[in-house]
């Protein structure tokens, strides 16, 4: 048995850092560490409510919108109020806007450089893959980000600026639209829409909406033209959809909500992609081994009590559970909660989640997302209110669940005299990167690595970075 | 004569770290330039030596390329650190190490920190310590040359670059992109000196103005018409906590995202270039004393403040009254005495 460190593990949000025991060339057990610890559970204990909606959503800049709205689902559960109907829209735009960009950024930036390491020179698709997708040099890059950088002008109109923005409170968003910025939506959306027709799907959006069964995915592999089919030629040379295996459990807090209901439903569903109704009672957050003194596992309960010397531990995140068990989150998760036939026969076909299966789900959600953005903003009735005011009361408890691009996104408030007197965050990566709990019981990754055959590469080998990065992990809300 | 077409201007080193960071200021900075970020670096023969969102490198191969400057094997140009340096618990650093390193991210920018020719602190959080050292500091952060706004930090307050400099700080939380990809792209132009930097290290060339300055509620703010809730088209430096009028920054004159800001996005300034920022309680209510807000503009005698403000209340057109309370304009502007709209 050899024990290998993987870190500084880049093209990650965040710090992160993966120790394996190898044995021969083989992953039998994997370590995940998060190696940053900002203390902002504590920084929020002791201020009044409305603060958090400028504190809480800086432990992340990367889903700095999702922060926000956790923030502000929770204060308006609080208040018992409901947000103005514009008010939930706008919110989900710039939602949308979030997490379609976070999605390409992960695949362009972060996920596809690794095709065009030097380990595959000998694939007849490498030379295509350095052209494409190396970093920094690339030629994807450049296309990518231009557009990147119009679709988070969605965020000039409704969010004032991005990341870090103070445009989402409880009752709604701060900033009435207008007729004329109504079509700027609708025109910015129009172009990203061709992005990805001509350049990452290389068909229409409907085709990618229409794909239901793994004969219609193949169907794609096989005559696509864009950067997606090119992964999924990738994937079949590879074998990803072996690769990199979930721990079974999915779960999803739901996502692009109004007042009735969301577009993507709240849920669990297990590997099949069969999904049941979500228990938020049963979460907990186990500190066995992460660097904090033990606690009540109820994140309604528990306390943020530093101790970077404690025995046992090698995390700064702590190990939530759902009914006891690890649950991997993210795009394939809701859309496997949300019933999406295409990613459940996947599941099914591959006996859970894969490599393959966590990207196409970021990609099949991207074609959802813009679409139901064009619909969002034509729901918007500009002579309404998009914002509703409410008073916060001076004690209570309550839950913001959302979901933000990486998964389930969840803050617990307890109010009293006015101030916060606990503040608990679980992340969508600290779910998939958990450490191990009381039980010994693995976190989502660390189960995913076992079984890796690093072929005498080390912690350089792709195999390893495919994994590690198919989850889209982002460290810096992680540990927070 | 002869043209020389060659690209003869040296190449300029750029490696980037993140310290206790959110990852925002990359994140913004992302969205510079119509051809993107990186090929906006490479337009200015700015080279990346390592970037944790960006490069291949991943583990030793990144631990190499750290060493290497450590060593002087390859000259550093500019060294970015995005998030603040947590120095605890009791000094150890161990609340963030650099990741497969063992060594803390407080050791490794004191290692690398004498070799760079400019060291540039990304975001407020490497300025002057940020959201992390807000009350009760739980991580013992700091700025790379700050404490909110006393020199010292991390490196000192003594320390110097190797160009002579003390540490360049883009101040904000996150700073528009264009004030990282501007300043770095001057720096690769040996266009940046002393004179260059405010008295707390930030690029005059967006810190020369206050945050208030082109805002488009300026003829509420100068006739006192002021929002009461967030949605409200008013002044929001009555009620609302708003202090673009107390903060550096250009950020009504660029636009951010394609056109907003944070006061055109209907929400107050909260003073995000400033040191210490953080430690407000109640960002979003105005405190005041006596109903006079405790915050008034920067340079303004606070006498002839109130003098103005009784003044121009008093003038306040109806228009403007009634649009202040009201999330879109409810009266058009139009001439007094002139038929109904």
């Amino acid at each position: 048995m050899k024990r290998i460190i993987a870190g500084p593990f880049n093209r990650v949000e965040g710090d992160l850092e993966v120790a394996l025991d190898l044995s021969g060339d083989v992953v039998e057990r994997a370590e995940v560490t998060a190696t940053l610890y900002r203390g902002f559970e504590q920084i929020l204990a002791g201020r009044p409510g409305l603060d958090a909606l400028v504190i809480a959503p800086r432990i992340c800049g990367i889903c700095s919108v999702s922060q926000s709205l956790a923030v502000a689902t929770a204060l308006r559960n609080l208040a018992g109020g409901r947000a103005a109907a514009n008010g939930y829209l706008a919110a989900n735009l710039a939602h949308a806007a979030e997490n379609i960009a976070d999605h390409f950024t992960h695949f362009y930036l972060f996920f596809m450089p690794d095709f065009a390491r030097e380990e595959y020179r000998q694939r007849d698709w490498h030379a295509a893959a350095v052209s494409r997708f190396k970093a920094v040099s690339g030629s994807a890059s450049g296309q990518f980000l231009p557009m990147r950088k119009r679709l988070l002008e969605v965020m000039g109109i409704i969010a004032g600026k991005w990341p870090h923005s103070l445009a989402f409170q409880p009752g709604g968003t701060t900033r009435a639209i207008d007729v004329g910025e109504r079509v700027q939506l609708s025109a910015l959306l129009g172009e990203f829409q061709m992005f990805l027709e001509e350049t990452v799907f290389g068909t229409g959006l409907d085709t990618i909406l229409g794909l239901e069964t793994v004969g219609e995915l193949e169907d794609h592999e096989a005559r696509g033209k864009g950067d997606f089919a090119f992964f999924l030629r990738l994937a079949r040379d590879l074998e990803l959809s072996r690769l990199g295996k979930g721990p079974g459990g999915l779960l999803s807090f739901g996502a692009y909500h109004d007042a009735e209901g969301s577009l993507l439903p709240q849920g669990f569903a297990d590997h099949t992609g069969t999904s049941r109704r979500l228990d938020a009672a049963a979460i907990s957050e186990d500190a066995t081994h992460a660097w904090f003194s033990d606690t009540s596992t109820n994140p309604l309960l528990s306390d943020t009590v530093p101790d970077a010397e404690k025995s046992g531990a090698y995390s700064w995140a702590k190990a939530p559970r759902l009914v006891g068990a690890p649950a991997e989150t993210g795009a394939a998760a809701r859309l496997a909660v949300a019933g999406h036939p295409l990613i459940r026969q996947m599941l099914e076909a591959d006996g859970g989640s894969s490599v393959r299966t966590r990207i196409v789900g970021r990609m099949v959600e991207a074609a959802v997302l813009v679409h139901a953005m064009q619909g969002w903003i034509r729901q918007l009735r500009l002579k309404e209110e998009f914002c509703a005011h409410f008073d916060l009361p001076d004690e209570g408890v309550a839950a913001g669940l959302v979901e933000a691009a990486r998964g389930a996104l969840g803050h617990w408030v307890s109010l009293k005299d006015r101030k916060i007197s606990r503040y608990q965050i679980i992340a969508p990566t600290t779910w998939n990167f958990s450490p191990r709990d009381r039980h010994g019981v693995p976190g989502p990754l660390e189960s995913a690595l076992v079984g890796v055959d690093t072929k005498g590469l080390g912690a350089k080998a792709a195999a390893i970075q495919h994994v590690i990065r198919s989850f889209d992990p982002c460290m810096v809300c992680t540990a927070h | 004569m002869t043209v020389n077409f060659a690209n003869n201007q040296p190449k300029t080193t750029l490696l980037w770290l993140q310290a206790g960071s959110c990852g925002g200021c990359t994140m913004s900075v992302l969205d510079h330039g119509a051809q993107g970020w990186v090929r906006g670096l490479q337009a200015f023969g700015i080279e990346l030596l390592w970037h944790p969102s960006l490069s291949e490198e991943c583990g030793e191969e990144a631990i190499a390329v750290l060493d290497r400057v450590v060593s002087g094997e390859t000259p550093l140009d500019i060294l970015c650190i995005e998030g603040s340096i947590l120095r605890g618990p009791n000094g150890t650093g161990l609340f963030n190490r650099l990741a497969g390193t063992g060594a803390t991210m407080q050791e490794w920018v004191a290692r690398l920190a004498p070799r760079a020719r400019y060291c540039v602190a990304v975001g407020t959080c490497a300025a002057f310590g940020g959201i992390p050292a807000s009350a009760p500091d739980p991580t013992e952060a700091c700025g790379l040359q700050y404490e909110g706004s006393t020199a010292g930090g991390a490196l000192g307050g003594d320390y110097r670059s190797l160009a002579g400099l003390p540490v360049i700080n883009i101040a904000g939380c996150a700073p528009h992109p264009g004030w990282v990809a501007e300043t770095l792209a001057a720096l690769s132009m040996g266009e940046f000196d002393a004179n260059d930097i405010d008295r707390l290290g930030r690029p005059k060339f967006y810190a020369k103005t206050l945050a208030h300055h082109g805002c488009d509620r300026n003829e509420y703010y100068e006739f006192k018409a002021s929002a009461e809730k967030f949605s409200d088209l008013g002044c929001m430096m009555e009620h609302l906590g708003c202090k673009a009028t107390q903060a550096v920054g250009d950020c009504n004159q660029r636009s951010w995202n394609g056109g907003g800001s944070c006061t055109h996005g209907g929400f107050s300034c909260i003073a995000c270039t400033s040191p210490g920022f953080e430690q407000t309680e109640g960002f979003l209510e105005t405190q005041k004393v006596g109903g006079i807000p405790v915050g008034l503009p920067l340079d303004m005698p606070k006498a002839w403040f109130v003098a103005l403000a009784a003044l121009s209340k008093s003038a306040t057109p109806e228009r403007v009254r009634q649009n202040a309370t009201s999330d879109r304009v409810v009266r058009n502007p139009k001439r007094t005495g002139g038929p109904d709209e």
